[in-house]
């Protein structure tokens, strides 16, 4: 557990980076710190290993000051992850994941053993291991950078937008390792980001702070979008927060119709008001597009994307609807073949069984 | 008998002043790499200190060598380490600022990972700091070494000081166009050779480093 009581970085009379904030990053969860730049999170976090020393307040790790044991010592003990990785360009990944452990006196051959588990651990070749940093890809350097901060098997890790420099879909299949790591080592992670829905996919608690580090709101992801504090934390978080929300909702409680599906060569059926669509599956039930029983020679409709029911949410169901012309959404199995349709106003009538079968329960207030 | 062969008024044989040419340049060179390790770090750790330090060396490059020979003689008397003086003090105007900028080239994030890693800073400074700006360190190296070979010739005016320079001087004053020539060639071939051989030892050194623009 990272604990910040009244902590407060002043740089000159008046002007805070950070001013009284206490907050609870608690043991074994990722805690988000996001806002919009100049928000004292970076600093925030900084002062936890000491790179920025607050002029007020105290950190505990562990109900221990951070400040009990000389600087050195404490910032072996927490793994640091920042935004260009800032892996050392001399030394080979494997030294550079070695790094910890050898400062902390592990041998040379000890350190590199550790380091290929950890190649291993983040999705890295083992034959990237005599490699040097320039020769990887930006999302791979960023890989090693998160191995490096584990190598010594720190309890608390501090990452500093560590994914904010790579491209769109490296950062997504970066935070989505990054969860499944997460859900293996089970360590006490603070984060720092400036991307909202960076916040809401990776947090289990989020702490959204605003200029010279005030929190203006702390508490689940669900918490934040069901029940934004006030105007900054609604404005923040931006137009789509219930779009968004549909992400904690799964799409199992959707009622899917296999009626409107036909094989590819089957007759389509005859016009009906309460069958506007049909869906033309090939002979492994993989969807080919949609067709109007009232134009059936017209070209196929685009199905656009697909949803898994059950382990898709229902915002990846309504986007679905949302995206095709025909207005529909189409669930289908491992394999890819379609077990069956929804209309948007399906999903629709899904999201409000959700709704008031899981009311958002109410914020909690900051700790003051 | 070949060109090799000195006539007996330069006092020494061809090698024996290719020895002293390379001792006193290249020892004159290593000793301003010495003194220049810790300056360019303090003008790194404390910035407000580098303009100050780089004019000071600079004007100490400016100084004509012959002026600091007549200074330096009444204390050293005719001797190496009169030429060998100035040489260490003209090579810091290049490996200061050599030092300094190389190491504040070193990319803040490296710096920043390492000191959140744990490393204290003398150890960050030999382990992370030095290794990494070792690139553009050997390219100025390069540089001091050089000059420091053409510019220790000046030594012949207070003697036969100047190593290879002794033969320009001396054909010169004896009408030979052979010693002329073969100092020249021996100065050139020293000069490029102890370049070759430094930019090798900067291959060997730093396998890590990409072709970074030409290194100077």
């Amino acid at each position: 557990m990272i604990r910040f009581e009244d902590v407060s970085k002043e740089y000159s009379r008046g002007s805070f980076a950070v001013r009284s904030l206490s907050l609870e990053a608690p043991t074994g969860a990722i805690t988000v710190l996001v806002g919009p730049s100049g928000c004292g999170k970076t600093t925030s976090l900084r002062m936890v290993n000491r790179l920025v020393e607050p002029t007020g307040g105290t950190i505990l790790i562990d109900d221990v000051d951070v400040r009990a044991q000389p600087v050195t010592k404490l910032r072996r003990g927490i793994g640091y992850v920042i935004q260009h990785a800032g892996l050392f360009p001399h030394r080979t990944i494997e030294d550079n994941i070695a790094t910890v452990p050898r400062l902390v006196g592990m041998d040379r051959r000890a350190a590199r053993q550790r380091a290929r588990e950890l190649m291993d651990l983040v999705g890295l070749e083992q034959s990237m291991a005599r490699r040097y940093p320039h020769q990887l890809s930006g999302g791979q350097q960023q890989r090693v950078g998160v191995a490096r901060a584990l190598a010594a098997d720190p309890p608390v890790l501090l990452m500093d937008e560590p994914f904010s420099a790579v491209d769109p879909i490296v950062r997504k299949s970066l935070q989505e390792q990054m969860l499944r790591i997460q859900g293996e080592i089970g360590k006490t992670i603070l984060f720092v980001t400036h991307d909202v829905d960076e916040a809401i996919k990776l947090g289990d608690k989020i702490a959204v702070l605003r200029e010279g580090g005030l929190i203006a709101q702390f508490g689940t992801p669900q918490e934040l979008l069901g029940s934004p504090a006030d105007e900054f934390v609604e404005e923040f978080l931006g137009l789509d927060r219930g779009f968004r929300q549909l992400t904690f909702h799964s799409s199992d409680s959707l009622v899917l119709r296999t009626g409107p599906i036909v094989a590819q060569g089957e007759p389509i059926p005859a016009p009906r008001d309460d069958l506007p669509w049909v869906l033309v599956v090939d002979s492994d039930r993989r969807p080919v597009g949609w067709v109007s029983p009232a134009a059936p020679l017209d070209p196929l409709v685009p199905i656009g994307h697909t949803f898994r029911q059950g382990s898709d949410s229902l915002r990846a169901a309504l986007d679905a609807a949302v995206l095709c012309e025909a207005g529909w959404a189409v669930a289908v199995d491992e394999h890819g073949g379609a077990v069956g349709v929804a209309s948007q106003e399906d999903v629709a009538v899904a999201i409000r069984a959700a709704r008031s079968a899981r009311r958002p329960v109410l914020a909690e207030e900051p700790v003051a | 008998m070949s060109v090799f062969n000195l006539p007996s008024y330069v006092q020494s044989s061809f090698l024996g002043l290719v020895g002293i040419q390379l001792e006193v340049a290249l020892g004159a060179c290593a000793l301003g790499l010495l003194l220049a390790l810790p300056i360019g770090q303090l003008c790194t750790r404390l910035p407000w200190t580098y303009p100050p330090v780089l004019g000071l060396v600079t004007i100490i490059y400016s100084i004509p060598s012959i002026a600091l020979f007549v200074v330096l003689i009444d204390y050293t008397g005719a001797t190496y380490t009169t030429v060998f003086i100035p040489l260490t003090l003209y090579s810091l105007a290049i490996l200061v600022p050599g030092v300094a900028d190389a190491i504040r080239a070193v990319p803040p994030e490296v710096i920043d990972a390492a000191d959140g890693m744990g490393y204290g800073r003398m150890r960050r400074y030999v382990a992370v700091e030095l290794p990494v700006a070792l690139p553009p360190l050997i390219a100025s190296v390069r540089v001091a070494a050089v000059s420091s070979i053409s510019l220790m010739s000046v030594g012949a005016l207070i003697g036969n000081y100047g190593g290879l320079g002794d033969l320009l001087i001396l054909g010169l004053h004896f009408f030979d166009q052979r010693l002329i020539w073969l100092g020249l060639i021996t100065l050139l071939v020293l000069a490029v050779g102890c370049d070759l051989l430094l930019r090798l030892l900067q291959r060997l050194a730093t396998p890590w480093a990409r072709q970074r623009g030409g290194a100077a």
